[in-house]
């Protein structure tokens, strides 16, 4: 393996790099051991849910696990919302930050300094404190059990917009000067300048959201009431809540897996975007 | 800083009043969305909030008392504010003590870059994109009392599970040694970044000045990285502040695991349904949060030195 990549530096085995691996390896079993354990006990029967000895590898497969799971809780109507919730909020979302971090980069507007703090400030306020207004708000306009209730309240971003921010202040202005005396409008300059040239910003602002409303799970959970409009994090309760006997948690494990494994897949594909976009969130924005 | 703008190149006087207006309608399309968003979804709920926390009301009824400080009262002196804040400041002070040790732990292992070392990271970073709730279930059942795999490794090495989950000092720690399993590896990246930043010709240097390994941790790496870990310190304090969908996943009715948050949530949309007792619960958890953070402000401005 080391061959390939750097032929010159071999790995010598000193105790020290012997060490390092084996903390490598026991942070990654850690990881792997529970994940790799859910996803057998997705094909479990009650057969080895019964006993109390440790069953790994299930006696007997059972996928029918999944169907079922599928059958107590509309599974694909609630992968539908979910992508429908995650696709639209985030895509919104990312809109929204393009565009409010383009005014406060390349416009001047009277109170722009307070703007900018009261957008950054927003980042202090956890959404669980302003859930309860919130739903007492949303729900009198009638947004219970809606697309737009589940999504609106989420939409306004200080996350994105700051990290936006700071990426279009990085941009080289001798390109945008030029475009403005070319005639380019604000309009054609973002689009056709600050976007394209802010791409990876932008893509790992569009990530992390994707992330974020994937798994959101409070504000579902509090809006949504009924099985057909629930998202699959929200749908997992009443899953849970069905799902009382031990014998049957194969198919809540089953549930389970169909709410994390689409997002370690993105993950599995855009690795480094996603973990540039969580940890430079802040590290120096 | 760059970010003075394009647009504000020098014009003559008289045609700056047009410059504005137009400045003024690219503010109102493009930044003022967002700010009604926030202004609405965020500000507006954060004051009424505190508004709620004066009244003796039940969600969904017509009617509620203005109780004044009532509430705020009954929660600190009824025996109440002990328990859910010694609760919240133990997970909180065990998660990100935890979080904070094994991630510089996990980072110092990968900074060696190893044959592998990126697949590592990727595997511990992953749990930290997970669903909270998916992964909290996804442990109880390796918690579960009869069933688990861990009473059944337990029991085979001739030990006893202790009740993970229906003793609360035991749910407690359950759920606080998922949340460092799922956090750990932001940790680690951070570190990691923290480490990569840290000069080779300073380590060279006390390497040359006869100082072993372990002096060269404790005398370099860690003073060169108490930006990073101050860092980390208020995201995961914050973070942690904040966790819920792990809690209810696995305590949920709030046994062991009833934190600030957790408490105001089943206060408010479970149990009585006591809205403003919630607020208010939620209102002390803001004052908490503002509190750290202008001690967070006051600590950059002073003494940790981002170079």
């Amino acid at each position: 393996m080391s061959a390939t990549n750097a032929p010159s530096r071999r790995v010598r085995l000193t105790p020290l790099t012997v060490r390092d691996y084996l903390v490598l390896l026991l942070a990654v079993l850690i990881v792997v051991l529970p994940l790799g354990y859910m996803i057998l006990a997705s094909f479990k029967g009650a057969g080895d849910l019964a006993t109390t000895d440790l069953v790994v590898f299930p006696d007997v497969w059972q996928p029918q696990n999944y169907s079922e799971a599928a059958q107590k809780v509309p599974f694909g109507r609630l992968f539908l919302n979910s992508g429908i919730v995650t696709v639209v909020g985030a895509g919104l979302k990312v809109l929204l930050a393009i565009l409010t971090a383009y005014g406060l980069v390349f416009c001047e507007f009277p109170g722009k300094k307070f703007v900018f703090w009261g957008v950054l400030a927003t980042m202090m306020v956890p959404p669980q404190v302003t859930a309860l207004p919130n739903y007492v708000f949303v729900s009198g306009l009638g947004g219970e059990n809606t697309y737009w209730g589940i999504i609106l309240p989420g939409l306004g971003t200080g996350f994105g917009t700051f990290l936006l921010r700071q990426s279009f202040m990085q941009l080289p202005f001798e390109v945008l000067e030029a475009a403005h005396l070319d005639g380019a409008g604000h309009w054609r300059r973002l689009w056709h300048c600050v976007v394209p040239m802010a791409l990876p910003s932008i893509a790992t602002v569009a990530l992390v959201n994707v992330v974020y409303e994937w798994n959101d799970y409070l504000w579902p959970l509090i809006i949504i009431t009924e099985p057909e409009m629930m998202t699959l994090p929200r749908g997992l309760t009443l899953l849970q809540n069905s799902e009382s006997a031990a014998s049957s948690f194969g198919v809540l494990m089953a549930g389970t897996v169909m709410v994390l494994l689409p997002i370690l897949a993105v993950f599995a594909l855009l690795q480094r975007h996603i973990v540039n976009g969580f940890t430079q969130g802040g590290v120096k924005g | 800083m760059p970010g003075t703008a394009v647009a504000t190149t020098k014009r003559p006087r008289q045609a700056l009043s047009g410059r504005r207006i137009r400045e003024w309608l690219i503010f109102v399309a493009f930044v003022l969305p967002n700010i009604a968003l926030i202004a609405i979804f965020v500000y507006r709920p954060l004051f009424q909030n505190v508004y709620y926390s004066t009244l003796n009301w039940t969600l969904g009824s017509k009617f509620a008392t203005p109780v004044g400080l009532g509430n705020y009262r009954n929660f600190f002196t009824s025996g109440e504010a002990g328990k859910v804040l010694t609760t919240t400041a133990i997970f909180t002070v065990a998660t990100v003590g935890l979080t904070l040790v094994l991630g510089l732990c996990v980072a110092l292992a990968l900074n060696r870059k190893l044959p592998g070392a990126g697949l590592a990271q990727a595997t511990v970073f992953a749990p930290y994109i997970l669903s909270g709730y998916g992964v909290g279930l996804a442990w109880l059942y390796i918690f579960d009392p009869n069933i688990g795999a861990l009473s059944a490794i337990l029991r085979d090495v001739g030990l006893n599970s202790p009740e993970w989950i229906n003793s609360p000092p035991w749910t407690l720690t359950m759920v606080i040694l998922v949340y460092v399993w799922k956090n750990l590896g932001y940790a680690a990246v951070v570190y990691l970044a923290g480490l990569q930043a840290v000069p080779v010709d300073l380590m060279e240097a006390a390497q040359l000045d006869g100082a072993g390994p372990a002096k060269r941790f404790f005398k370099v790496t860690v003073p060169l990285l108490s930006p990073t870990t101050f860092f980390l310190l208020v995201t995961t304090i914050l973070n942690s502040l904040q966790a819920f969908d792990l809690l209810i996943a696995m305590d949920k009715l709030g046994r062991g695991a009833r934190t600030l948050i957790f408490d105001a949530y089943l206060t408010g949309f479970k149990e009585q349904s006591q809205a403003g007792y919630s607020a208010m619960l939620s209102t002390v958890l803001f004052a908490i949060l503002v509190v750290l953070t202008l001690i967070q402000l006051v600590v950059v401005e002073r003494r940790v030195h981002y170079r």
